[in-house]
């Protein structure tokens, strides 16, 4: 019984990540642009339809298919900034929110016409041998997801402290017109925002790819990267990732303790209690009103 | 340009501005009274349909047009009165208690719902909704007893002493009814303090609340009436469509409402009209078009999908004020004319982020 206990919270934590990465995904975009975009879910589903398609149709060995992979999403991330975002700055939150709506729509239904409706999967050559510790017995894919996670976390870490282009995204957020006068193209920063989200979604895609199916509706398992990004507090990208451990592993033991059913809306729970109880969340601060 | 000499203070809030609108107004209601009898079944039966979305789109406007307030999961008002209503007739109480039931019980819902929306605001509200419309969509699958889950629930028209409703063409003029009165409902909650109130705290909570409106109040009424809307247009949407289903009632339902005010016009009573029209013909359109396209992308079911998230993106991006907004530009266009300027319909932005 603990055994399986600890398997479960093992497996929550894989999702977990995937939530995680997800939601860092739009709180780059929402931190600096103010916009929230309801895509992500749609656009980690292309990602990983990108990826099908280079492993299954081109036959391209798994590191390389990655790599085109995240550069395709990278243009994608621009051209969808370039086209559809860049118009509308400055433009009421209802008008941002809807557009980005409306990129998911199109994303998901074209993604439907081009793939079709079946179920997908691929594993990238993971072994299905569960690793053993003793007498727990741990998924080879999760611990990969758990592994490639962590990377990430660091290697975005890296770029936000160290890096000209990170530095200057994280100015741009906090003030940008401020950002603008010290010279920071704001606009190329942007741009740039949006690229680097489609690839941590695309990220997210590829790893939910060997544990759940790859379908046009995918993305809807993006939206639970909102109760994550809400519970760690919007706007906080240490908030995301442990929101997003917090939903999978509550989700994945609310899948043997409660009912049927409870699994698929236990983050959204867990989302109207946070907002009831604590709106800014874990790491947030809570806002001010301004006149 | 015509302008009307007013001669007290109440002439400014009139029904209709001049009298010829009157009379317009009049012509219209007297087509839409005729055109059951002249058209065929089909047709009738989508302009039921029209109807109980112009309910939805008014009040999806009420909520989201005039007070401010991003609902995404509206799906689930029109579920409670779905099935309220399914359930009520089902025992056997009559249509007419169940209908106002329906409305009511999602009114009561709606203030529920309204109440932590009073601590959020913007996206956090609309990620909330749609959190409700998820669970909401889960309990009718899992609430059998009610719902009859996945199985779906079956229907009757109702009847009226002699009068049965059961025809479609019968049932268009009671749908019609209803839409008449919570239009004349709408237009009088708008010209009240209530409705000013509510556009109040739209442009800004802090002006609002220090002229003396009460933010949890409002918010929370117009959460209220938004859902009484909805709940009856899903009382009426049950007993038109004679059976009900989950599918009714997914996250998509509550994305096409709020797609159907945006195109037809936020903030306005004619835009949510124009709006519940664009949903219905469109289906319609696109079925017809259909034929002219090449069959990779005619014969495909995300045809429609790709349709209505292209003309949303199109009109947020170029005319974010609906088909309403270009019919008043183009009203404006001739009662200015040769002086209209595009500069009269400049959009505002603003640069929060550089305020700090």
């Amino acid at each position: 019984m603990e055994l399986q206990l600890v398997q479960q919270i093992f497996s929550g934590i894989a999702i977990g990540s995937i939530y995680a990465l997800v939601a860092v995904g739009f709180i780059l975009i929402y931190k600096a642009t103010d916009v929230i975009s309801f895509a992500q879910g749609d656009i980690m589903m292309f990602g990983a339809f990108v990826a099908y398609t280079f492993l299954t149709f081109l036959h391209l060995p798994f590191i390389l298919a990655v790599v085109l992979t995240l550069a395709v999403m990278a243009v994608f991330g621009i051209l969808i900034e370039r086209v559809v975002l860049r118009p509308l700055v400055g433009e009421s939150v209802l008008s941002m929110l809807m557009v980005t709506v409306g990129v998911g729509m199109v994303i998901r239904n074209v993604a439907g016409m081009i793939w079709g409706y079946d179920t997908y999967q691929f594993g990238g050559g993971i072994s299905d041998v569960p690793v053993r510790l003793g007498e727990l017995a741990l998924s080879s894919v999760n611990l990969w997801i758990i592994g490639v996670t962590v990377v990430m976390v660091g290697a975005l870490f890296y770029f936000f402290n160290k890096t000209k282009m990170g530095i200057s995204m994280e100015a741009a957020s906090q003030n940008q017109l401020a950002a603008y006068l010290m010279g920071i193209g704001v606009k190329r920063v942007f741009s740039n925002i949006w690229a680097l989200s489609a690839v941590v979604a695309a990220v997210g895609g590829i790893l939910l790819a060997p544990i759940h199916f790859v379908n046009y509706n995918m993305g809807f398992i993006g939206l639970r990267a909102f109760p994550a990004a809400v519970l760690g507090g919007f706007g906080s990208i240490p908030g995301a990732i442990v929101g997003g451990i917090i939903i999978g592993v509550s989700e994945s033991l609310a899948g043997i303790y409660l009912p049927a059913g409870f699994k698929d809306i236990f983050a959204y729970i867990i989302l109207i209690l946070v907002l009831l109880i604590r709106p800014e969340g874990i790491f947030g601060v809570a806002e001010r009103k301004r006149v | 340009m015509r302008f009307k000499k007013r001669r007290n203070y109440l002439e400014d809030i009139d029904l209709f501005k001049y009298r010829s609108t009157a009379v317009w107004y009049g012509i219209l209601l007297i087509i839409m009274l005729s055109l059951p009898l002249t058209v065929g079944t089909y047709w009738t039966s989508l302009m039921t349909l029209t109807a109980i979305y112009a309910i939805v789109a008014l009040g999806m406007n009420l909520l989201t047009g005039y007070a401010g307030q991003i609902s995404m999961g509206h799906a689930a008002f029109f579920a409670v009165g779905a099935y309220t209503s399914a359930y009520l007739t089902g025992i056997g109480v009559s249509f007419w208690v169940a209908l106002p039931a329906g409305g009511i019980l999602s009114a009561l819902l709606g203030i529920f719902i309204g109440l932590p929306a009073l601590r959020m605001k913007g996206l956090y509200l609309a990620i909330a909704t749609m959190g409700f419309g998820f669970i909401m969509e889960q309990v009718i699958n899992s609430w059998d007893y009610v719902t009859h889950g996945v199985n779906g629930r079956q229907l009757l028209r109702p009847t009226l002493g002699p009068i049965d409703f059961t025809s479609d063409k019968v049932y268009f003029y009671l749908v019609f009814f209803v839409l008449l009165v919570m239009l004349l409902l709408m237009k009088n909650i708008l010209r009240t303090p209530t409705g000013r109130a509510m556009t109040a705290v739209r442009d800004s909570e802090v002006a609002a609340e220090s002229m003396g409106v009460n933010l949890a109040v409002y918010k929370t009424a117009a959460f209220a009436v938004s859902a009484l809307y909805t709940g009856i247009a899903g009382s009426l949407f049950a007993h038109h469509m004679l059976f009900i289903g989950p599918e009714n009632f997914d996250v998509t339902v509550s994305i096409n409402f709020l797609i159907m005010i945006i195109i037809g016009g936020m903030g306005s009573v004619h835009g949510s009209i124009f709006g519940a029209i664009f949903m219905t013909l469109l289906p319609e359109m696109i079925a017809l078009g259909k034929d002219f396209l090449p069959s990779v992308i005619g014969q495909q079911s995300g045809l429609q999908g790709t349709v209505y998230g292209i003309l949303l993106v199109l009109f947020v991006l170029f005319e974010p004020l609906g088909i309403y907004g270009r019919w008043l530009k183009v009203k404006f266009f001739f009662e200015t004319f040769p002086f209209y300027k595009k500069d009269t319909f400049k959009r505002i932005r603003k640069y929060t982020k550089s305020e700090h």
